[in-house]
């Protein structure tokens, strides 16, 4: 059966290594995803692949034969399945859980398999797979034909980018090889394909068990198992395949920052890996956001300037202007620069247990850019296996949906379309420091591109010295009835007395206006906490020192508020007053009737309340007075000029 | 029009993986065990900074059984390239207790090899830490991403790793966390070593086939490095044309019979070659796992 001319010049090893390295040199490298519901046989498809390339030694085969006496699900015969299945965990359970990442080699390409698990609740470990791959192949038990998982894993092919699909009906070996079941399950799948918009389908019969069309025959022929096939094996397929990364340098010119080399003051080099394009030393580009034009003064590389450099290498141009320019910049071509705005539509994939916030702020990682974005409730959710559109206000763990998103600095970007390299992010929160989804850019809203902060001419700085003072925001938080009010209301007096320009927000009040529309729920609550930011840092910029009082019982959003804010300009001051004090003393009687059960999402009783870690100012009501604890406050932030 | 052939490709990711790690984390280190993998990686790393000098310390864990040939490389190299070097040893009262000889493989790779490097870690607040691990290598790294996060106490979790999407790495950590971070994981043995022949990258000469004392026991060819070695009744070395494909501590690491003395020989007898590269290794048998359990326990 397995011939392997694949690796006709397997023979050159022996007699002439020099000519067989030469002409491995100058493969090209294909990355491919499988995908597949459990037992569709990926894991013995692909330990096939590694076995016929060669890429198993004796030792790991010895092991692999015990391994499958212990584990195995093929009886006496080696079970290919457990070369791959990598964590201990794993084997004993007998399915793959995580991304894995395989190699092997045929003479005319190297290839990077990530094999990805059949399970619907790891859609995001397919995600992780997809987004580095050029190709899919997706695997059909021919016995089960096309599965709601095999539609949900080819609505994630084509999400994440994938332009070429090898649909793979497994199993052949145990329909006896029928043309029927073959031809059946490729239509039933054609049709699913065209629905959800993948154009480019390669079908193949092939038995991963038995080796039948993975690996070409000398003679050029299908397997004698399928004599009615007339296509290419699969390894034939993955070898001709047009690279993605080869397409990315018909595109125009782009380079995000990574690193600014400086070794010398007579130095300034911008590192990067080419994301699109080719680049000359002479080209006009522009750097982006800030708009400056300049020239590539030349392309610098350890082995030597370069005359050209070309999409997906790793170079660093000096520049001909001293131009500002630095991490996270991209650097495009003049003629054809990259859009930046701060405000988007994405399709988001939900990675995380904790379900997206929206209204939280979220680091977002774009290029070489981080940046803080604030995430819409999303427009709606997909249900991967019908297309459908469905009613959302969040996004659970492995969850996909549509959302609009704001960001606090202009970011250089492309469609996710055009560019996987500036279209594609990740979001990370804040606290954890976990990556909770991952992010294509559909397009920018802002209507007019080139609409920019408006320059005022009176600066905030202006503005503050005006007042002959230091705007600040003294930010109160604490439990409800620890004394937060009581206090900023104290300071706010003693400022005034020290004739100190200032303005208090205090909760309740809020919310009888600007914030009468939002309840006490989680969203709303973060929701409330970044208006009043807004409004705070407005006040901020026209010089005053601004009050806050508001229970704010979430760490990410007081950062949130922090983040926004020039440095050392937000002051935090933590009321900390124990619960139980806070409760006996119940001004409001809101804790009777918390504790009654007629008031929900109650800080302290039935939601949670995070404590600050580093606030600037701490004080309590039980050992000081409010117009002592105000008094160690106005100690603490003066001179304020 | 020019197509990156797949060593072009993976050089590019691998410079573009070390320009993030200095761009983001705080204290970077280069874990040099001073084998082939280390010197492809510090290779890929000054070109990732050329024209500045490499913006990282080299951290060498030292189990003082290591073979002289590497020692000497590896100062040899430090020297040419002006690198900063810092050596990290057991505690010389423990490392008198515990030897390759008497001590068990578990033991003796923890206490030689992963308390001095976790020990080092910690002093010197590392925050990032390049690995020359492969994914090829073994089937628990199949699974390790390129930036693998460590807790403060330098364990791997293998069910809390960080999703890893196109080329946007997350590094963000909490004081006390670590990255380890492995900018070749995507290469495989042959990768190397045509990189290595291709570049002309200078490695240990160990690599190399050339008369060394030999002893044969448990299956292995141990080379006798020094007069430290202990030779069992009736052993007596005998000079025999060997070289290696790993480099470990020096009476752990087996020896393969060979007339390689050039890269390219090398390369030929790698692919005719019947068995992996971490055969010759005692450390890495026992059971299959095994591998995993070092890992999280803090091993790279």
């Amino acid at each position: 059966m397995n011939e392997r001319p694949i690796f006709e010049t397997d023979a050159l090893i022996a007699v002439d290594i020099g000519a067989y390295l030469e002409a491995h040199q100058s493969k090209s490298l294909l990355r491919f995803i499988t995908c597949g519901s459990v037992d569709d046989g990926k894991s013995t498809l692909i330990g096939r692949l590694l076995y016929d390339s060669k890429m198993i030694f004796e030792d790991q085969l010895a092991a692999l034969e015990a391994d499958s006496a212990r584990h195995g699900t093929q009886g006496d015969a080696v079970d290919f399945a457990l070369l791959v299945d990598g964590l201990a965990a794993e084997r004993e359970q007998g399915i793959t859980i995580d991304v894995a990442y395989r190699f092997f080699a045929t003479e005319k390409r190297k290839f990077i398999v990530a094999d990805t698990p059949g399970h619907e609740q790891y859609t995001r470990n397919m995600v992780t797979g997809a987004s580095t791959a050029d190709l899919a192949v997706i695997l059909v038990d021919a016995r089960k034909g096309v599965l709601q998982q095999t539609r949900r894993h080819s609505y994630l092919v084509h999400l994440l980018g994938i332009r070429h699909v090898v649909l793979a009906v497994n199993k052949m070996d145990l329909v006896d090889y029928d043309r029927e079941t073959f031809e059946a399950i490729r239509e039933d799948y054609a049709t699913f394909a065209s629905e959800v918009g993948i154009e480019n389908v390669t079908a193949i019969p092939i038995s991963g068990f038995r080796g039948d069309n993975i690996t070409p025959r000398e003679d050029g022929a299908p397997s004698p198992s399928t004599p009615w096939y007339d296509g290419p094996s699969l390894i034939e397929h993955l070898e001709s395949v047009e690279l993605s990364a080869t397409t990315a340098q018909d595109r125009a010119f782009r380079m995000a920052v990574q690193w600014v080399n400086r070794p010398a003051q007579d130095f300034r080099g911008f590192a990067g890996q080419i994301a699109s394009g080719t680049v000359r030393p002479g080209d006009a580009v522009r750097i982006v956001p800030s708009g400056k034009v300049t020239t590539v003064a030349a392309i610098h590389t350890f082995d030597g300037e370069l005359a050209e450099a070309v999409a997906g290498q790793s170079v660093t141009l000096t520049l001909a202007d001293e131009v500002d320019c630095s991490r996270g910049d991209v650097i495009a071509a003049a003629n054809d620069p990259v859009e930046a705005s701060d405000q988007f539509c994405a399709t988001m994939v939900w990675m995380d247990e904790t379900a997206m916030k929206p209204g939280r702020g979220y680091w977002l990682k774009l290029g070489t850019k981080a940046v803080t974005a604030m995430i819409q409730p999303p427009k709606y959710e997909i249900d991967m296996t019908r297309l459908d559109r469905l009613a959302a206000k969040t996004l659970e763990l492995n969850a996909i949906g549509v959302t609009e998103f704001a960001t606090d600095q202009p970011i250089a970007f492309e469609p996710y379309a055009t560019s996987r390299e500036l279209g594609g992010f990740i979001l990370i929160d804040k606290f954890t420091n976990a990556t909770v989804a991952a992010g294509m850019i559909e397009f920018s809203l802002r209507r007019a591109q080139n609409v920019h902060w408006q320059p005022t001419t009176i600066t905030r700085e202006e503005h503050a010295a005006l007042k002959n003072q230091t705007p600040r925001i003294l930010w109160f938080t604490g439990l409800s009835g620890s004394g937060k009010s009581t206090i900023a209301n104290e300071v706010e007096k003693q400022l005034a007395l020290m004739n100190r320009h200032t303005f208090l927000l205090d909760g309740d009040n809020v919310r009888h206006g600007l914030n009468k529309d939002l309840g006490f729920t989680e969203t709303d609550r973060i929701e409330n906490i970044r208006r009043i930011g807004e409004v705070a840092k407005l006040m901020a910029d026209a010089g005053l020192i601004v009050l806050t009082a508001f229970i704010s019982p979430f760490r990410a959003e007081r950062r949130m508020v922090r983040d926004m804010l020039p440095e050392g300009e937000f002051v935090e001051i933590f009321v900390d007053t124990p619960l139980e004090v806070a409760e006996r003393r119940d001004v409001k009687g809101l804790y009777k009737k918390a504790r009654a059960g007629e008031l929900k999402n109650f800080t302290g009783i039935d939601s949670p309340y995070e404590a600050p870690e580093a606030a600037e100012i701490r004080v309590n009501t039980v050992d000081m007075t409010p117009a002592e604890a105000a008094q160690y406050i106005i100690q603490q932030i003066l001179p304020l000029k | 029009m020019k197509a990156l052939t797949h060593l072009e490709r993976l050089e590019a990711e691998a410079i573009h993986i070390f320009r993030e790690v200095v761009a983001e984390a705080e204290k970077p280190v280069m874990l040099y065990s001073v084998g082939k993998d280390s010197s492809v990686m510090l290779h890929l790393a000054r070109k990732a900074f050329h024209p500045a000098p490499v913006p990282f310390p080299m951290l060498h864990v030292a189990s003082g059984w290591d073979f002289r040939e590497l020692l000497a490389h590896r100062d040899r190299t430090v020297a040419e390239y002006g690198l900063e070097l810092i050596v990290a040893e057991n505690e010389d009262a423990e490392r008198d207790r515990i030897n390759p000889f008497d001590t068990g493989s578990a033991l003796y790779s923890q206490a030689q090899l992963t308390d001095p490097l976790k020990r080092a870690l910690t002093q010197h607040g590392f925050d990032a830490a390049f690995g020359g691990g492969r994914r090829d290598e073994e089937r628990a790294r199949a699974k390790e991403r390129i930036f693998s996060f460590r807790t403060a106490t330098h364990r791997w979790d293998p069910k809390n790793q960080r999703p890893e999407l196109w080329n946007l790495y997350n590094t963000k950590k909490t004081v006390g966390e670590s990255i380890r971070v492995f900018p070749l994981s995507n290469w495989t043995e042959l990768d190397i070593w045509q990189y290595i022949a291709l570049e002309e990258i200078e490695i240990v000469p160990l690599y190399l086939s050339g008369p060394r004392p030999v002893v044969e026991r448990d299956g292995m060819l141990l080379v006798v490095d020094d007069d430290r070695f202990r030779l069992r009744p009736g052993e007596v070395p005998q000079t025999r044309s060997v070289r290696f494909r790993t480099l470990g501590c020096y009476p752990l690491t087996g020896a393969t019979p060979s007339e390689a003395t050039d890269m390219n020989a090398i390369i030929q007898e790698m692919l005719l070659a019947t068995g992996s590269e971490r055969q010759g290794r005692a450390i890495d048998k026992g059971q299959a796992a095994s591998m995993e359990d070092k890992k999280a326990q803090g091993y790279f």
